[in-house]
């Protein structure tokens, strides 16, 4: 017992070096696993706030985009408004709509958080689970999608963005309404996506614009990019196309974060069946 | 004493502000990333204890992940740069000699016995960073062409900042 101690204190580095290190590679499996909320990130309210002051020196700088960003918002809104048509039948009826409900509601958020320059990127966002923000929902932005929420707390929430090494979309091209798998590339450009999994006989066009599919948890038809190269990676029977994205992520300020009312049916409805398979 | 706690204090807040704040904003070319906290290790005084010298090199990276998101990973490199400190430390500085040379700068132990100890353990801290937070085989090209290029810079950075606050030792 004497001789373990002693052997124990004459290395004390080692074993030191064994100890901590064994807690810090638990903590990063653990997260990275699963993706279970761990208080160590910027959702937790010192780092958040930390962020949020800084960013609000920052939001000097960038005033001149974001008046513009928000202007050209407000023209695409008022297009949809209902006062901008022109009536022209004399006479309506009031039809009281219950064949639609609404699926989507949008809450919008500031981006006090982000990046673009590491191996898996995140954002966080000003917005949390008092304002109704859960995990799993899908954050869009004013020129397309973003990525989805991963954890939140009371008043912040961190959004696992596209650029992340385990961001998977089901996208669709416009033209022949074909299903693919965008995923960010290995060469960690954060203008350039991957869209894989679409069959060689389909004739995509350089140019082509790609748009969620609604098959995951954003709404269809929401812009991700155009297409710019055909033929990015060897890859069989499969063509693996180069999208450039319309959503410039290094400039991000605004997002909407998308809350689907029917997703809890439905995983509740898929889950089942897994379930009983 | 006190005053040695007091700077060492100001340093971990101070490369930890500097680093969350203004260096996570700054890549070259996506390729290259400074880490430029790590010189709190670097710089602790030779008698600092094993078990402190890890607890605060565990510290250090947890409050680096907290910032970056990546719980752990910052803190498994800092334990492992701060055993490769522990061992290059006991091969290369006599033990004798602490009386005279408190903290390793560069002022302290001359350019030549510095770079050394700060490539060394920028390398180490580096290598392991990068390639647990991609691990992949597959990326292993990009992932070798960061770690390089980013050792390169933040092994600028640290010279830069040991050259800023240069004092030539007192005789």
């Amino acid at each position: 017992m004497r001789n373990l101690l002693i052997f124990i204190s004459k290395y004390n580095a080692f074993f030191l070096f064994l100890i901590f290190e064994i807690s810090a590679l638990a903590i990063f499996v653990q997260y990275n696993s699963f993706q279970r909320a761990t208080y160590i990130n910027t959702t937790n309210e010192v780092t958040g706030n930390l962020y949020a002051q800084v960013n609000r020196l920052n939001n000097y700088l960038s005033l001149t985009q974001i008046n513009d960003s928000l202007a050209r918002e407000n023209a695409r809104l008022h297009n949809q408004l209902k006062s901008s048509y022109y009536i022209d039948t004399t006479a309506r009826g009031v039809v009281v709509d219950t064949l639609y409900k609404q699926q989507y509601s949008y809450i919008e958020a500031k981006v006090i958080n982000n990046s673009v320059n590491r191996r898996n990127n995140y954002i966080t966002i000003n917005r949390g689970s008092k304002d109704g923000i859960t995990k799993n929902m899908g954050v869009i932005s004013s020129t397309g999608i973003v990525g989805l929420v991963v954890s939140t707390s009371e008043h912040f929430a961190l959004i696992q963005s596209l650029l992340h090494k385990d961001s998977r979309v089901s996208a669709m091209l416009t033209g022949s309404r074909e299903i693919g798998t965008l995923l960010w590339n290995d060469d960690l450009d954060p203008r350039k996506c991957l869209l894989i999994d679409v069959p060689n006989h389909v004739k995509a066009k350089v140019g082509e614009e790609v748009v969620t599919s609604g098959y995951s948890l954003w709404p269809a038809g929401i812009s991700i990019g155009k297409i710019s190269n055909l033929h990015a990676k060897g890859g069989g029977f499969f063509l693996n196309m180069e999208v450039i994205l319309t959503v410039d992520f290094s400039k991000l300020e605004y997002v909407y974060v998308v809350n689907n009312k029917f997703a809890l049916e439905q995983a509740g409805l898929e889950a089942q069946k897994k379930k009983d398979d | 004493m006190i005053r040695v706690l007091i700077t060492n204090l100001i340093r971990f807040v101070a490369l930890v502000f500097l680093q969350v704040f203004l260096l996570k904003n700054i890549s070259l070319y996506n390729l290259s990333m400074p880490y430029l906290y790590i010189l709190f290790i670097l710089l602790l005084p030779f008698e600092t204890p094993n078990l402190l010298l890890f607890l605060l090199s565990f510290l250090l990276g947890l409050s680096i992940d907290a910032f970056y998101d990546t719980p752990g990973l910052h803190a498994a490199s800092c334990v492992l740069m701060a055993l490769v400190r522990v061992l290059f430390i006991s091969v290369t500085v006599q033990k004798d000699g602490f009386d005279n040379e408190p903290e390793p700068t560069l002022g302290n132990m001359g350019f030549t016995w510095f770079f050394t100890y700060a490539a060394l353990l920028t390398v180490v801290h580096h290598f392991f960073l990068f390639n647990l937070e991609v691990f992949r085989l597959s990326e292993i090209q990009y992932t070798l062409l960061r770690f390089l290029l980013s050792s390169v810079f933040t092994l600028f950075l640290i010279l830069v900042s040991s050259f800023l606050f240069f004092r030539r030792k007192e005789r």
